[in-house]
C-alpha cells in the first residue's frame, strides 16, 4: 500500500462531558474517494473539523504526507492542500458567485471568472460567476462551494454530507464528478450516513460509533447490512405497520395559496394547495430552500395572511389565514417546528417553563399567575413518557442534545393531544433509536385518528411514515401521489422540477 | 446672501460631523458590530482636539489626538463586547455615558472658551458661480471628509476589504469556516468608527464651532447613527443624509434671521423631529432594510 | 492572511448551565472594580482619595439627614429602572426614561400651573396619575414608531428624550414662566395640596417612596411570577420562540414601554410635587440615563434593583459631597457611572462563560 496522504492516529476531542471523538485512526490514501461512515452524533462532523482546522483535537496527531501537523484554523489547511465542503454552505447569499470565491482566492476578478467557467466544463459544475448567491439553488450552491474549494488546488477534498440537499438524479452527477476529480489526483473524504451511497461510489470506509472507530473495510465487499450494524450496533428496527384507513375528517386545507413574502431573500409560494384528513400522513418531499420554512410559517400562523386574502387555509373547517398561532392552537394545532433551539424551545429557560410555552392552556396557569407545581408534573410526565435524557425538568433546554431536546418538543406537542399535529424534519439530528420511536409514534397517533402533516428531507422517511406525498419545488407544490403507488424516483424527479417541465411540454 | 446662499454655503461644514460619525458607524455595522457610544466618543474628541488646539499644538495634532482618544475609548468597547461577549446595546451606552463624563471632565477649565478655526479653501472658478459658489468655498478638514468619503466607497466597491468586512458582517460563521479571524476584523473595524467619531467630535469643537461646552455635541452622534438606518448602509445615501441634516440644522439659524415667529426651542429641535419621521419612513420598507441591512448586526460572535 | 497568534490569551468556554454564583457576586465585584479604577483616576487627577472617598462612600451614611437624601434620589431611580427592566427583558431598548420622566413632570404640573388656588387632597395623587399618564403617552410613540413602522425603539425614544428637553424649555421660558419669578425658568411654586405628603418629619422623603417600594413588589411578582411577564420574557431570550407560541410582538413592545414610560412618567410627577415643589429646567440629573445603570447592576432582576438604586443614590449624594469637599468635579459621577456598567458587563459574562487558559501544547499527556 503507498504511503498515506492523511494519516490520524488516537484523536479524541470532547465538549464538556460530551466524548465526540475517542482514540481515533484513520488513514486515506492517495487518489481514493474514502467514506466516514456513521450516524447521527457518531462524531463525523467533529472529526472534520479537526481535520480541517475549525477545532484543534485535546489529544492525538494528525500526519499529513508523513509529516506530523497541527492547524491553527482552516486557512493554513488550505494551504497545506485540505479544502473542505460544509453541509449547511458557508457561502455568503448577498454577494456573487466571484466575490464569494475572491475571498477564497487570490487573483484579479477577470481571470476568477475564467477559471470557474473553466473548472465548470471540466467537472460537470456549470454556474454563473456573476450570479447572486441568495438566487441559486440548492444544488448550485454546493457547485459553487466545491469549486472554490478546487481553486484552491487541494490534495483533499472533505465532503460533508453531500447529498443531503440533492435530488437523486443529481446525486448521480455529483458523483461522476467526484470521480473525475479523483482520476485527476484527489483524494476525497466522503461524509455520510447513507449506506447505498458509499458503497456506490467509495473505495474505503472507516465507520464512526459513538465516538469511536468500529469498522475499517472497502465497501464493496460488505452489503449495507453488514455496514449498517457496524454503524449502529444492532439490527436496524422494523418500522411500524399502518393500519389502511382513509375518509376522516379534513383537519388542515389549503386552496390556491399564493404568498409573496416581505424578505427579499425568502421564496414566493404560489397556488399551494393540500388536504391533510384525520387518520392520515400527508409528507411534503424537496429539497430545503424551496419554499419549505415559508410554508411551515403560514401553516402555522407564524406567518399571517393579509386580511384581503380569504379562504385560503383551513383548519378544522374554519379559516384561519389570518388568525396568529395561538389561536390556531386553540382550534387544536401543535406544532414541532424544524429549528429546536431558539424557536421550539428557549434555550437559556428550563424545561419547565419550555413546557409552559406551548402546553400553558393545560391548567399551567392560575389566575394569570404560572402554576410551578403543574408546569414541574407535566414536564415530568413528558420526560418519562418520551424518554428524554436529562438530568431533571429544571435542566437548561440549551443543555440538551438535540435529540433529547427533540423528544422532548415531540413529546410536549403530542401530549397537547392536538387534532391536526404539524412536524418538520421530525427526526433531523435524531440517532436511529429515537428516530424509529418518533416515527412509531406518529404511526401510532395516525391509526388512532389524528391528522398528521410532515416535513422532511429525507425520503426514505416519508416513504416510512407517510399515506400521501406531496413535492415543493421553488414554491410550488405538486399534486398528491399515494406512497405505496409512487416509486422514490419519481417523487425525486418532482424534485428538481423535471416533472413539471415534463407536464407543460406535453401540454 | 439669501437663504438658500446661506444653507448652500454652509450645508457641508454643518454636515461634516455628521457624515465623519456616521460613515464610521457604517464600516462599524457592516462587520456586524453595533456600537450605541457615537455620541460619547464623539464629545471625547471634541474634548481632546480643543484642549491641545487651544494650547496651540495645532489643529492636525488636535485632529489626531482627537482621533486616537476616541479609538482608545471604542477599543474599550471592542474588549468587552466583542471579547466578552456583553449585550452591545448595554456596552454602548455605557461607553456614551463614560465618554461624555470624561469631556466634561477634562474640559471642566475650558468651558466656554474658544479657538480659531480653520481658514476656508475656495475652488477657483467654481467658486464664483452663482447662488451654488458657496458649495466650493470650504476648509481643509471638509475637503478631506468629502475625499474620505470617496475613499470609502471604493474600498467597499472595489477592494477585497470591502469584500471581507460584508462578508464578515453577513455571516460571520461562514467568515471564520473560510479562515477570517473575525473578532479582529471587527475590533479594527469598531476601532475605525472610533476614531472616525472622534475626528467629527474635533471637526465640531475646533472648527465648526469653535468652542468647548459640555454637552456641545447635543446629540449628533445620535443621529450620525439614525443615518447609518437612512443611508441603508450605503456610503452615497449616507453623505446625501448628512447633507439633508446640515440643511436642517442650518435652517434654524435662517429662520431666525428672517425673523419668523417661531419658538427657537422648536427650531433646536427640528434636526430630532426630523430624524425621527424620516426613521420611521425608512423603517417602513422591512423589504429596503432587510435587503441592504447585516444581518449579523449586534450578535456576539461564539464559534 | 494569518490568524492571529492569540495562543497565550485565555478564551471564554459557555458553561454547561448559568452560574448563579457568579450572578450573585457580579454587582459587589463591579462595584469594587469600579471604585478602584475612579480612586486611581482621582488621584491622577491630584485628589486626596482618603478625602473623596469618604464623601462619597461613606458621609451619605454618617447622618440621618444625608441618608434620608439618599432615600429620596433612590425613588425615581427605582421607579424609572423597575420599568426599564421589564423592557429590557423583553429586548425593547427603551432608553428615553428621560424624555418619559420629563413629560411626566409637565403633565403634573398642568394642574397647579393651571389651577393655582385650586385645594383638597385629591390633587397630588391626581398629579401622579396624570404624570404617569404623560410618561405613557410620550412612550407610545416610540412604540408606534417600532410596531408600526419598524423604526429602532432606541433612536426614536432618544431622540423624544431630546425633544422633551427642549418642550421643557420652551414651558419655561414661555407660557409657564412664574410671572412672579424675576425671568427665572421656571413654574410658580406648588400650592400645599399640590405636594406629596412627607413621610418621616425634618426630611424630604415622602409618602411616594412607599409608592415606589409597593410598585417594585408588583413588578418582581410580575415578572417572575405572572404569564404575562413570563411572555416578555421569552420574546427577549428567543423571540423566534415567542412567535412560534404565538405570543404577540407588537404587544409585548406596547406594554414594555407603556409600563416604562408609566413608571418614568410617575418619577417625574413625584419629583415636582414632591422635593422640587415647582416645575424646573433641572428637574432631572439624568435620571433616565442612570437608571439604564440602575436596571443592568440590579440584573435586570426587582430585586436586585431595589439594591442597586440605593448604591447609585449613594453615588449621587456622595458625588454632590466630593464636589464640595473634595473639590471633584460633578462630571466625576457620570465616569463612575460609565465605568460601573462597564465593570458589570464583564463581570456578568461570567454568569454563562468560564476563562479557559491555554495549555502548554496541544498534546496532553495521558
Amino acid at each position: 500500500m503507498t504511503a498515506p496522504l492523511l494519516s490520524l492516529r488516537g484523536i479524541s476531542k470532547s465538549y464538556g462531558e460530551v466524548r465526540a471523538n475517542q482514540g481515533v485512526d484513520l488513514d486515506v490514501a492517495p487518489r481514493s474517494i474514502h467514506a466516514i461512515l456513521g450516524e447521527n452524533g457518531a462524531g463525523k462532523s467533529t472529526l472534520m473539523k479537526l481535520i480541517y482546522g475549525v477545532e484543534q483535537p485535546d489529544d492525538g496527531t494528525v500526519a499529513w504526507q508523513g509529516e506530523i501537523l497541527s492547524l491553527a484554523s482552516p486557512a493554513e489547511a488550505r494551504r497545506k492542500g485540505i479544502g473542505m465542503v460544509f453541509q449547511h454552505f458557508s457561502l455568503f447569499e448577498t454577494l456573487t458567485v466571484v466575490e464569494n470565491i475572491q475571498l477564497v482566492v487570490q487573483g484579479r476578478k477577470a481571470d476568477l471568472i475564467d477559471r470557474v467557467k473553466a473548472l465548470g466544463r471540466d467537472f460537470g459544475l456549470e454556474v454563473d460567476p456573476l450570479a447572486d448567491v441568495h438566487a441559486l439553488s440548492v444544488g448550485e450552491r454546493q457547485r459553487v462551494e466545491i469549486i472554490r474549494c478546487l481553486m484552491t488546488d487541494p490534495k483533499l477534498l472533505i465532503l460533508d454530507e453531500p447529498t443531503s440537499v440533492l435530488p437523486p438524479q443529481s446525486v448521480g452527477k455529483l458523483f461522476e464528478t467526484l470521480r473525475r476529480l479523483r482520476d485527476g489526483g484527489v483524494s476525497i473524504l466522503f461524509i455520510s450516513h447513507k449506506l447505498d451511497e458509499i458503497r456506490a461510489i467509495c473505495d474505503r470506509a472507516t465507520i464512526l460509533r459513538a465516538g469511536r472507530v468500529t469498522g475499517n473495510v472497502d465497501p464493496r465487499e460488505h452489503d449495507a447490512h453488514d455496514l449498517a450494524r457496524m454503524m449502529i450496533g444492532r439490527d436496524m428496527p422494523e418500522p411500524m405497520p399502518a393500519l389502511p384507513r382513509s375518509g376522516g375528517e379534513k383537519q388542515l386545507e389549503i386552496v390556491g395559496l399564493d404568498y409573496r413574502p416581505d424578505d427579499p431573500f425568502a421564496v414566493p409560494l404560489s397556488n399551494i394547495s393540500l388536504t391533510v384528513r384525520a387518520g392520515e400522513i400527508l409528507g411534503i418531499a424537496g429539497i430545503s430552500g424551496n419554499g419549505q420554512s415559508e410554508l411551515s410559517a403560514l401553516i402555522s400562523g407564524e406567518t399571517r395572511l393579509p386580511r384581503e386574502a380569504t379562504d385560503r387555509i383551513f383548519m378544522m373547517g374554519q379559516d384561519v389565514g389570518t388568525f396568529g398561532a395561538a389561536a390556531r392552537r386553540r382550534l387544536g394545532f401543535a406544532f414541532v417546528p424544524e429549528d429546536r433551539l431558539g424557536r421550539g424551545a428557549v434555550p437559556e429557560m428550563s424545561l419547565v417553563l419550555n413546557s409552559l410555552l406551548t402546553a400553558h392552556p393545560l391548567g399551567l396557569k392560575r389566575h394569570g399567575l404560572v402554576d410551578r407545581a403543574k408546569a414541574a408534573a407535566f414536564t415530568k410526565d413528558c420526560i418519562r413518557q418520551y424518554d428524554v435524557r436529562t438530568p431533571g425538568p429544571e435542566a437548561e433546554a440549551g443543555a440538551l442534545s438535540g435529540g433529547n431536546l427533540q423528544k422532548f418538543i415531540v413529546g410536549r406537542e403530542i401530549m397537547l393531544a392536538p387534532r391536526l399535529l404539524f412536524v418538520a424534519q421530525p427526526t433531523w439530528g435524531v440517532d436511529i433509536g429515537a428516530a424509529s420511536a418518533i416515527r412509531r409514534r406518529l404511526v401510532a397517533l395516525r391509526n388512532e385518528g389524528m391528522a398528521i402533516l410532515v416535513i422532511s428531507e429525507e425520503l426514505e422517511e416519508l416513504f416510512e411514515l407517510c399515506d400521501f406525498i406531496q413535492v415543493l419545488y421553488h414554491g410550488t407544490l405538486s399534486d398528491p401521489l399515494v406512497t405505496r403507488d409512487t416509486r422514490p424516483e419519481e417523487i425525486g424527479r418532482y424534485m428538481i422540477g423535471a416533472h413539471s417541465a415534463a407536464a407543460k411540454a406535453l401540454a | 446672501m439669501n437663504a438658500i446662499e446661506f444653507i448652500l454655503a454652509g450645508m457641508l461644514a454643518a454636515a461634516t460631523p455628521f457624515l465623519l460619525a456616521a460613515l464610521g458607524e457604517m464600516v462599524v455595522e457592516r462587520a456586524g458590530v453595533l456600537n450605541l457610544g457615537v455620541e460619547g466618543m464623539m464629545a471625547l474628541g471634541a474634548v481632546i482636539a480643543f484642549i491641545i488646539v487651544y494650547h496651540g499644538g495645532g489643529h492636525v495634532l488636535g485632529f489626531v489626538a482627537a482621533g486616537l482618544a476616541s479609538a482608545i475609548l471604542s477599543l474599550l468597547f471592542a474588549v468587552i463586547a466583542l471579547g466578552f461577549r456583553a449585550n452591545q446595546v448595554a456596552t454602548g451606552l455605557a461607553i456614551g455615558i463614560l465618554g461624555q463624563g470624561l469631556s466634561a471632565l477634562f474640559g471642566k477649565t475650558y468651558e466656554s472658551l474658544t479657538v480659531t478655526g480653520l481658514p476656508k479653501l475656495a475652488v477657483p472658478g467654481l467658486s464664483e458661480i452663482p447662488v451654488i459658489g458657496g458649495l466650493f468655498v470650504q476648509d481643509a478638514a471638509v475637503w478631506l471628509t468629502l475625499a474620505a468619503t470617496l475613499g470609502i466607497w471604493a474600498v467597499f466597491a472595489y477592494t477585497k476589504v470591502g469584500l471581507v468586512i460584508r462578508a464578515i458582517g453577513e455571516n460571520p460563521k461562514a467568515a471564520h469556516a473560510i479562515g477570517y479571524p473575525v473578532i479582529a476584523i471587527r475590533v479594527a473595524a469598531v476601532a475605525f468608527g472610533g476614531a472616525m467619531a472622534g475626528f467629527a467630535g474635533a471637526y465640531a469643537s475646533v472648527v465648526y464651532t469653535p468652542l468647548w461646552a459640555d454637552g456641545m455635541i447635543a446629540g449628533r452622534g445620535w443621529i450620525a447613527i439614525a443615518l447609518v438606518v437612512f443611508g441603508t448602509w450605503l456610503t452615497g445615501r449616507i453623505f446625501l443624509g448628512a447633507c439633508l441634516f446640515g440643511a436642517v440644522s442650518l435652517m434654524g439659524l435662517a429662520a431666525q434671521a428672517t425673523a419668523l415667529d417661531v419658538p427657537s426651542q422648536l427650531l433646536s429641535s427640528l434636526p430630532y423631529i426630523v430624524t425621527i419621521v424620516v426613521l420611521g419612513i425608512i423603517s417602513a420598507d422591512r423589504r429596503l432594510l432587510k435587503l441592504n441591512g447585516v444581518a449579523s448586526l449586534g450578535e456576539p460572535f461564539e464559534r | 492572511m494569518t490568524a492571529p497568534t492569540t495562543a497565550f490569551l485565555p478564551t471564554l468556554v459557555r458553561r454547561e448551565r448559568a452560574s448563579l454564583l457568579a450572578a450573585l457576586i457580579a454587582p459587589p465585584v463591579a462595584l469594587a472594580v469600579a471604585t478602584a479604577l475612579n480612586l486611581a483616576l482621582y488621584v491622577l487627577m491630584g485628589r486626596d482619595p482618603v478625602a473623596v472617598v469618604h464623601a462619597m462612600l461613606l458621609e451619605p451614611f454618617l447622618s440621618w439627614a444625608s441618608f434620608s437624601e439618599v432615600l429620596l434620589k433612590a425613588g425615581p431611580l427605582l421607579l424609572i429602572a423597575q420599568g426599564l427592566a421589564i423592557g429590557f427583558r423583553a429586548k425593547v431598548f427603551n432608553i428615553g426614561a428621560e424624555g418619559q420622566f420629563i413629560l411626566g413632570a409637565i403633565f403634573a404640573s398642568s394642574i397647579p400651573v393651571w389651577f393655582p388656588q385650586a385645594t383638597g387632597q385629591w390633587i397630588w395623587p391626581l398629579m401622579l396619575l396624570l404624570g404617569a399618564i404623560g410618561g405613557a403617552l410620550w412612550a407610545s410613540i416610540t412604540a408606534f414608531w417600532r410596531v408600526r413602522l419598524n423604526a429602532s425603539e432606541i433612536l426614536v425614544s432618544l431622540m423624544l428624550s431630546l425633544v422633551a428637553t427642549q418642550l421643557l424649555n420652551y414651558l419655561l421660558l414661555g407660557p409657564w414662566k412664574d410671572p412672579a419669578g424675576f425671568n427665572f425658568p421656571q413654574s410658580v411654586m406648588f400650592q400645599y395640596d399640590a405636594m406629596v405628603p412627607m413621610l418621616f418629619a425634618g426630611t424630604r422623603v415622602n409618602v411616594s417612596l412607599i409608592l415606589t417600594i409597593v410598585l417594585s413588589l408588583a413588578a418582581w411578582v410580575f415578572m417572575q411570577k405572572s404569564f404575562t411577564g413570563y411572555k416578555l420574557q421569552v420574546g427577549g431570550l428567543a423571540p423566534r420562540a415567542a412567535g412560534y407560541a404565538g405570543f404577540s410582538e407588537g404587544r409585548a413592545i406596547w406594554l414594555s414601554l407603556l409600563i416604562g414610560g408609566f413608571a418614568a412618567g410617575l418619577a417625574g410627577a413625584a419629583e415636582v410635587a414632591g422635593p422640587l415643589g415647582q416645575l424646573q429646567r433641572s428637574i432631572s440629573t439624568g435620571y433616565g440615563y442612570a437608571a439604564i445603570i440602575v436596571a443592568y447592576l440590579g440584573g435586570l432582576h426587582p430585586l436586585g434593583i431595589i439594591a442597586s438604586a440605593m448604591v447609585m443614590a449613594v453615588l449621587y449624594i456622595g458625588g454632590d459631597n466630593a464636589m464640595v469637599s473634595a473639590n471633584l468635579p460633578i462630571a466625576a459621577v457620570r465616569v463612575f457611572q460609565g465605568s460601573l456598567l462597564l465593570a458589570y458587563l464583564v463581570a456578568v459574562a461570567f454568569v454563562r462563560y468560564r476563562l479557559e487558559w491555554p495549555r502548554a501544547a496541544h498534546r496532553s499527556p495521558s
